[in-house]
């Protein structure tokens, strides 16, 4: 045992030695495995912050939440077809509301951008949201401060609102929203309530750049009255989900008058199919990383080979003093090992130096940090690609005569 | 005087082409305990073949090679290995030490195969390196030194393990005449502190200092004689 550790602990000096010695030539030999690194790095850091993000956005909404939609999530059906499909109405909203008794609570929910103005500030392209006043417990969002717009207060179409975050944030830095009247498009709303912060959906559309306002009012002063929206249901409970799910289908079919031999004609969309279409993509991009990667490490393998036969041959000599002095084939073997995985080792040190601003970047477009789940791995990897790419040089230094190693010039 | 080298009918034959190359022929030998040997001979003359097989770097094709009683004629690479690193201490004519290491870590280095644990090889090394008198070197690379004091850690490299021989090959080879009395003076006080030499040389003034001459060609033995009028240095200079 004692045996081994200081062997190992020599492997290492030398292998030190070797790197420093050779400065320029270990750093240009590991080109190919800082790449692999830095690929797999940012690969990792990448997926990770999709799935963060995707985690985030996703369990705001709520796992038990229906979505009853024109369109089905993920696509893959025939898209001329779904197009051509009617769409969703505020009445369906009702009828789901009176007839699906496993539905806790129902929201209609419709959207269109527009600009918002307070005094002299504007946003620009904000989403305004018609809903109605169950939109909290249907989505099970929280209210930071003020109110959500009551149920009076939809069915009558007063012009109140409730605005995300970040607009809050923007248009009354010093001041409270509460009571404020804002302008959304060109009419005048008065804030009554401010949305808890919930993030952005993959980065590309926060939620809290919304203002909520009374659906009728949002159909009569956004939208048409024929434009589509989405119904979301809440089921019961989160076990009854499947259960409500079909009963919501049988309420929209007979609402629709589907006979029993027609297909829907609609979508009722759950989160799970959302992950799952998100987990594709995921493996998509994980498959193409995945390839880049082993591409760039396989490259970075054959380079540290071929260095390390330089470096073989080089030290023949060296290798004969060694066996001569008592060396056994195995620790020559298990010494060139060494230096070749401390040699990808630096690659990777040197790779994940480079990828960590990289990853800042990254965080610009996907909230994520580099976990350090991926630094283990990362430096794991170009350890076994070390061991690997050395084996063949390793084995031939190992298998020299001690007699002409001596004797090599 | 115990016996540590016997060679019975050692024969080597080498395949160069399609040609065999009988570098040893039935060669017997046997060398005692605290012998100073001087193997001398033409080159082509098999004494480079010979070193190597007391030194048990390579193996001969037929014949017995008992080492301190030990049959090493039969041993695999390991176990060679192991015998390399307990029973011989080589000295190269090219001195041979690694050139990135200090002196220190060049004389601990037979330790570090042997799996001496950390503090008693620094405490054996730094003896070694005492008794060729370079103590003040120790933390020298090797291209700081003279080949003289090169060679002296060669010598201190392959006394650290208080090997049964030492076996130096032409060791005064690269070495101008005044440096190399210097090491052949060493190697005197060596042997006159009861090690076995071997040396091999083709200079008859350094092998004079042997108190036994083995003479080979065509790899079989001319001559093998006491030497009566050793060139023993009466006084050992060793200067650092």
């Amino acid at each position: 045992m004692r045996f081994m550790v200081s062997e190992i602990r020599e492997g290492l000096l030398i292998a030190f030695q070797a790197v420093r010695a050779n400065k320029m030539r270990s750093v240009l030999t590991t080109l190919g495995i800082v790449i692999g690194i830095v690929s797999v790095t940012l690969m990792g850091t990448a997926i990770e912050g999709l799935n963060r993000a995707f985690n985030k956005s996703i369990s705001a909404i709520g796992a038990d939440v229906l979505y009853v939609q024109k369109w089905p999530w993920g696509g893959g059906e025939d898209w001329w077809r779904i197009r051509n499909r009617p769409d969703i109405r505020i009445q369906h909203a009702k009828a789901i509301e009176r007839q699906a008794e496993l539905a806790a609570s129902v929201s209609p929910v419709s959207g269109t951008g527009r600009n918002v103005k307070y005094g002299r500030k504007l946003i620009e392209g904000i989403v305004i949201v018609g809903t109605n006043a169950d939109y909290l417990r249907t989505t099970g969002a929280d209210i930071a401060f003020g109110r959500f717009f009551t149920a009076m207060e939809a069915e009558g179409g007063r012009p109140v609102c409730v605005i995300g975050s970040e607009v809050a944030e923007n248009l009354f830095p010093n001041e409270t929203p509460l009571g404020k009247t804002i302008k959304l498009g060109n009419y005048p709303y008065r804030v009554v309530g401010v949305l808890e912060k919930q993030g952005s959906f993959l980065g590309l559309q926060s939620l809290d750049t919304r203002a909520y306002v009374p659906i009728d009012r949002f159909f009569t002063e956004f939208a048409s009255r024929r434009s589509g929206l989405s119904i979301l249901v809440k089921s019961a409970t989160l076990e009854l989900v499947d259960e409500a799910k079909e009963e919501v289908r049988g309420v929209m079919r007979k609402a629709r008058g589907l006979k029993p031999k027609q297909e829907d004609d609609f979508a009722i969309n759950q989160q799970e199919i959302l992950i799952q279409t998100f987990n594709q993509i995921g493996v998509v991009i994980a498959g193409v990383g995945l390839f880049i990667t082993g591409m760039a490490l396989f490259v970075g393998g054959i380079g540290i080979m071929n260095i390390m036969f330089v470096s073989v041959t080089e030290r023949t000599r060296e290798i004969g003093i060694r066996m001569a002095i008592g060396a056994p084939r195995r620790t020559i073997l298990q010494q060139f090992l060494m230096e070749s995985a401390a040699l990808c080792l630096l690659g990777g040190i040197i790779g994940l130096i480079i990828a960590f601003p990289l990853s800042l970047i990254i965080d610009q477009v996907l909230p994520t940090a580099m976990p350090l789940s991926i630094v283990g791995i990362a430096l794991l990897i170009s350890v076994f690609v070390g061991v690997v790419s050395g084996f063949l040089p390793a084995y031939r230094a190992s298998r020299l005569d001690p007699v002409d190693a001596l004797r090599y010039e | 005087m115990s016996t540590i080298i016997k060679f019975q009918n050692i024969t080597k034959i080498y395949h160069v082409g399609s040609e065999d190359v009988h570098a040893l022929e039935n060669l017997s030998l046997e060398i005692k305990k605290n012998e100073y040997v001087a193997i001398m001979g033409p080159s082509g003359s098999g004494k480079s073949t010979l070193m190597n097989i007391i030194g048990c770097l390579d193996t001969p094709t037929s014949g017995l090679y008992e080492l301190n009683g030990v049959n090493v004629s039969d041993m695999n690479d390991n176990q060679l290995a192991k015998i390399r690193n307990k029973e011989i201490g080589f000295v190269f004519q090219t001195f041979n030490l690694l050139a990135r290491s200090d002196v220190l870590h060049n004389v601990e280095l037979p330790l570090i195969y042997g799996g001496i644990s950390s503090g008693e090889r620094k405490k054996l090394a730094r003896e070694a390196i005492e008794r060729v008198g370079l103590t003040e070197r120790i933390h020298h690379k090797p291209n700081e030194l003279s080949g003289g004091q090169r060679q002296r850690v060669a010598i201190a490299r392959s006394l650290v393990t208080q090997p049964s021989i030492l076996l130096a090959d032409e060791p005064t080879g690269n070495l101008d005449s005044k440096t190399g009395d210097e090491i052949m003076a060493l190697f005197d006080k060596l042997f006159a502190e009861g090690n076995t030499i071997i040396l091999v040389t083709h200079e008859e003034y350094i092998a004079e200092h042997a108190n036994r001459i083995i003479r080979l060609r065509d790899g079989m033995i001319e001559g093998d004689e006491i030497v009566r009028n050793r060139r023993a240095i009466s006084q050992p200079t060793v200067q650092a």
